[in-house]
Order: C-alpha cells, then structure tokens, then sequence
C-alpha cells in the first residue's frame, strides 16, 4: 500500500533521512523506531507532503507522490497525525474535528463519521465545545487521531502517539490503534521513541538509525534481537 | 468647554470606525501569512478612487462603489499571487518589504491613472445633518458605522458558521496541520488578501465623502490603520477594530480640546505609551498552551 524506495531527505545542509526504503502492506501495522534525531518524524513529514524527498520514490496505491502537495495526499486516502498533535488550539474540539473532515464537503457522512469519533472517544463529545488547547494532553492525542479519522484515510500515519502522555493513556492510545486496524482494517505506520510499547501493537518494525535503516524484521524478531535489546529496550529490561 | 464633546465623539466614532476596518485588513493578513502588509492603505485608497473614478464614467453610485470594492479585493488577491507567493518560504520580513514596494507602486499607478487631485465622492444620503444629543450628526456618518457593524457581523459568520473561515482560522494558528487536513494554506493567503482588499476598499469609499480622497491618502490611513491593529492587540480582528474606535475618538478629542495640529500625533504618541505598558494590545491576551 505504501512503498519507499531510496529516500534521502535534506534538512537544510543535514542529510536527515539516507536512502530509506520501506513497505507497509494494506491493514499492517508497521513501526518505525529509533531515538531521538534518526529521521522517523523527518521521514512522516515526506510521505505526507510537509516535507520534500531530494531523491527516491514514494508510492502510496499504485501512485507516485513524493512531489504532490499535502493537501493532495490527504485526498487519496493518507491521513498524518502530526508529532505534539498539533490541534487547532483556539478553536472548539468539534470544529477540530469538522476541519478534519475539509476534504468531504457531504454533510450527512461528516456528521455520521462525527458520531463514530464520539463513540470511540466519549471524552471529546464532553468537551466537544471547549477549546482545544485546554484539553490534557492525552485528550489533543485522541483529538488529533480523531480529526486525521475524520478524512476516511485508508493508511494513517501516527508520529510519536504517547510522548509525554502518562503510561496508563499511552496504553489506551496503542489499544485504540489496534482496535481501528480490526474493525477497519485501517493501514498504520507508527513511529515511536519507546520501542517496545509500538512493537507490541505492530506487526513488524523498522530500525532507523542517523537516517538509515538498521534493521528489520517482524516484532517477535525485533523484540528479540540483541541489538535492539540493547540499544532501545534497555530501560524496560531492569524493570 | 465640553459643549464640543457629542460632537467630537461623533466624528472620532466615524473616523475611528474606519480606522478600525483599516486595521481588519492587517489582521486578516496577518493571521493567515503572518505578514504585515503595508499596501493595506493602498486598498483604502483604491476603493475611494475607483468609485470616483467609475462614478465619473457614468454608472450609479452604488454601483460604482460595489465595483471598485471588488475590483480592489481582485488586486488584493492578484498581489497575494503575484508579489507573495513567488517567495512563499522566506522570511515574513522580505514579503513585508515587498508589501511596501507593492504600495509604491500602487500609489504610483494611482497618480498616474486618476491624478494628483482630491477628489470627493458624493454622501450616500445627502448632507442634511441630524441633530441629536447636542451634536449635529452627518448622515454619511451613520452610513461608515453602520457599513462598519455590518461587515464586522458578516466577518464574525464567517469565522464561526462557514468551513472556509474555521480553515482560516486553522490555518492561523497551526499551518502544518492545517496543510495535513487537507486546506491549502495558499490559497487562503490569497482568499485573506482578496478579503482584506474587500475590506480596506469599503473603508475607503464610505470614508471618501466626509474626508475626500486623492491618490495618496493610503499611506495616513494604512499607518492609523496599523496603529489600531496594534492597539486592539495583533492579530484580534475585533480586537482592532475596537481599537480603531479608540483611535478614533482619542484622535477627535485631542484636536477638539488641545490642538487639531496635533490630530495625527495622538494616535501615535497614544500608540507608543501602549507598546511600553501593554505590548500585547489593549484587548490582545497571552496564549495557553498545554503540552
């Protein structure tokens, strides 16, 4: 569904993202870990348009799209929830969501797909007339997963869904995810610092290192890999 | 010594109010691109000169200035395309320079075109005032605060009731996600253009009855303009054009009670003391923000 082949990205003078090439197939849930400055966020940005590749191919569906606008990316079926979510802060948490839905001008489908975002999280149906801003920040999580919902993406994007977000919420994010993969069959590459949280929700995972790609393997295989041991679970071991 | 005052109140309001529209147009601008865009006064002058000008080739006054109105939101928008989008990407202060530069040139274009005479455009309903509460009230007066209220109300359904002014809005405080849900920021740089030439040509040809207008009135009224939207706190469209009141009035009284000489220095002297008190505006309020 979603095709990397060779992709360098520039960040300025800095060679960010260093002849990356990855796949995610239709309803896979696909992690991409590695510390802080390996080019994951970088990376999202590209495929969904904020960002421009300086060479390689990007392929969603059969279709090129390393050079189209983001606007255009969302329109075929690619949704990105942005790193800090990135909500819309001085507007209402419903308008939040109705913008999340710009690129489907049918009333009667947004106000349906309004409700199933309400049943999935109760919580903004509450809020749905506060700001955005004052939200806690698991809620701007919800809020933001909900808003990229909104646009009917075949394959979300969801770049660092837990940072700074208490365990216990983290854990409702990653359940959401798994959940919206089943009923759905919704496509998801999932970028995350705490590696082992995003390998137990994924299928498989993808190793980036100073812009390049480590490693990769299934998540059974990752989470038994010495290096990746080493390197990204070392935390979780001593506990 | 306050007999004046009804009636120096009066002409601040009216003034004030076109300060104030003045002022949206920096605003809408500045939300969406966050630029300064010191052609807005050339906006203000285009509406007043056009409908002169369109007035004088014949066609009905109403028509005339509904023309020029958007004639002058086609510039706005055709500016956005033109001089601003070609550098989209650089820092906002070169598109600042280059909105000076687009000012010159319609200033320029304008001496040319229509002239260096002051021109006025007939009142909308005639000149006979209406006394009331001690002061003798143009009817042109109640026709600016009423365009005024008018278009501040229309701007407000905008924001709150159409798609496109919450992508706006969106696009105001958080351009990435905003490109991420699928708006083109572009576009609405060139939609805050369009509106703010809109704007700033309304102000013009209402004001151009009781102030008059010639090629070069845009720089005095951008400038006061700027100034109302810093009073009402940047980037607070209603902010600004309570601030443009402010102005206003403030302006009415100085030259009615201490010297009319020194009518244009208030404003700026008023500005000042509020940039060291209370940068963020007199309505302007500090964001939140939780992470």
């Amino acid at each position: 569904m979603l095709t990397l082949r060779n992709v360098d990205i520039h960040y300025g003078r800095v060679h960010a993202v260093r002849r990356v090439s990855l796949h995610v197939a239709p309803g896979e849930i696909v992690a991409l870990i590695g510390a802080n400055g390996a080019g994951k966020t970088t990376l999202l940005s590209a495929i969904s348009g904020v960002e421009r590749v300086s060479g390689g191919e990007i392929e969603f569906d059969g279709k090129r799209i390393e050079a189209e606008k983001p606007e255009r990316i969302v329109r075929l079926g690619l949704s990105h929830v942005p790193e800090r979510r990135l909500v819309f802060g001085p507007l209402s948490v419903a308008d939040n969501l109705l913008l999340g839905a710009y690129t489907k001008f049918r009333r009667r489908e947004v106000a349906a797909d309004l409700d199933e975002i309400y049943a999935m999280f109760p919580v903004l149906r509450e809020r749905r007339d506060q700001q955005a801003a004052a939200l806690s920040g698991g809620e701007q999580q919800m809020l933001a997963i909900g808003r990229a919902l909104m646009a009917r993406p075949r394959c979300l994007l969801l770049d660092e869904p837990g940072m700074g977000l208490a365990p216990q919420v983290c854990k409702e994010i990653f359940r959401h995810v798994s959940t919206l993969r089943r009923d759905k069959g919704l496509t998801v590459l999932l970028v995350e610092q705490n590696a082992k949280s995003a390998l137990a929700v994924a299928d498989r995972g993808y190793v980036l290192e100073t812009g390049r790609v480590l490693l990769s393997g299934t998540s059974e295989e990752l989470l038994a890999n010495h290096d990746v041991r080493r390197a990204y679970l070392g935390r979780e071991k001593d506990n | 010594m306050f007999a004046g005052a009804p009636q120096y109140l009066v002409s601040g309001l009216t003034q004030g109010a076109a300060y104030g529209l003045i002022g949206l147009g920096f605003t809408m601008i500045f939300n969406t691109t966050g630029i300064i865009n010191f052609a807005q006064g050339e906006f203000v002058m285009l509406g007043g000169m056009l409908s002169v000008c369109l007035l004088g080739a014949g066609l009905p006054l109403p028509l005339a200035i509904v023309l020029a109105c958007l004639a002058t939101a086609a510039i706005g928008g055709l500016m956005e395309r033109l001089a601003i989008r070609p550098i989209a990407g650089a820092p906002a202060v070169n598109a600042v320079i280059i909105t000076i530069g687009v000012s010159i040139l319609l200033r320029g274009g304008a001496m040319l075109a229509f002239g260096k005479d002051t021109h006025a455009l007939p009142a909308f309903s005639g000149t006979a005032p209406i006394l009331a509460l001690g002061a003798a009230i143009q009817p042109q007066s109640l026709w600016v605060l009423a365009v005024t209220l008018a278009l501040l109300a229309a701007l407000k359904l905008f924001f709150t009731a159409t798609i496109q002014g919450k992508a706006m809005l969106a696009c105001s405080c958080q351009k990435k996600a905003a490109s991420l849900v699928g708006i083109s920021v572009a576009r609405m740089a060139l939609l805050s253009f369009a509106i703010s030439g809109l704007i700033g040509a309304t102000a013009g040809a209402i004001l151009a009855p009781i102030t008059m207008t010639a090629y070069d009135v845009g720089m005095m009224l951008g400038l006061k303009g700027f100034a109302a939207c810093i009073l009402g706190g940047l980037g607070n469209p209603f902010g600004a054009a309570a601030g443009g009141l402010v102005l206003g009035v403030l302006e009415s009284f100085g030259a009615g009670f201490i010297a009319s000489g020194y009518k244009d220095a208030f404003a700026f002297v008023v500005l000042l003391l509020l940039l060291f008190v209370k940068p963020s505006g007199l309505f302007g309020k500090a964001g939140v923000e939780r992470v």
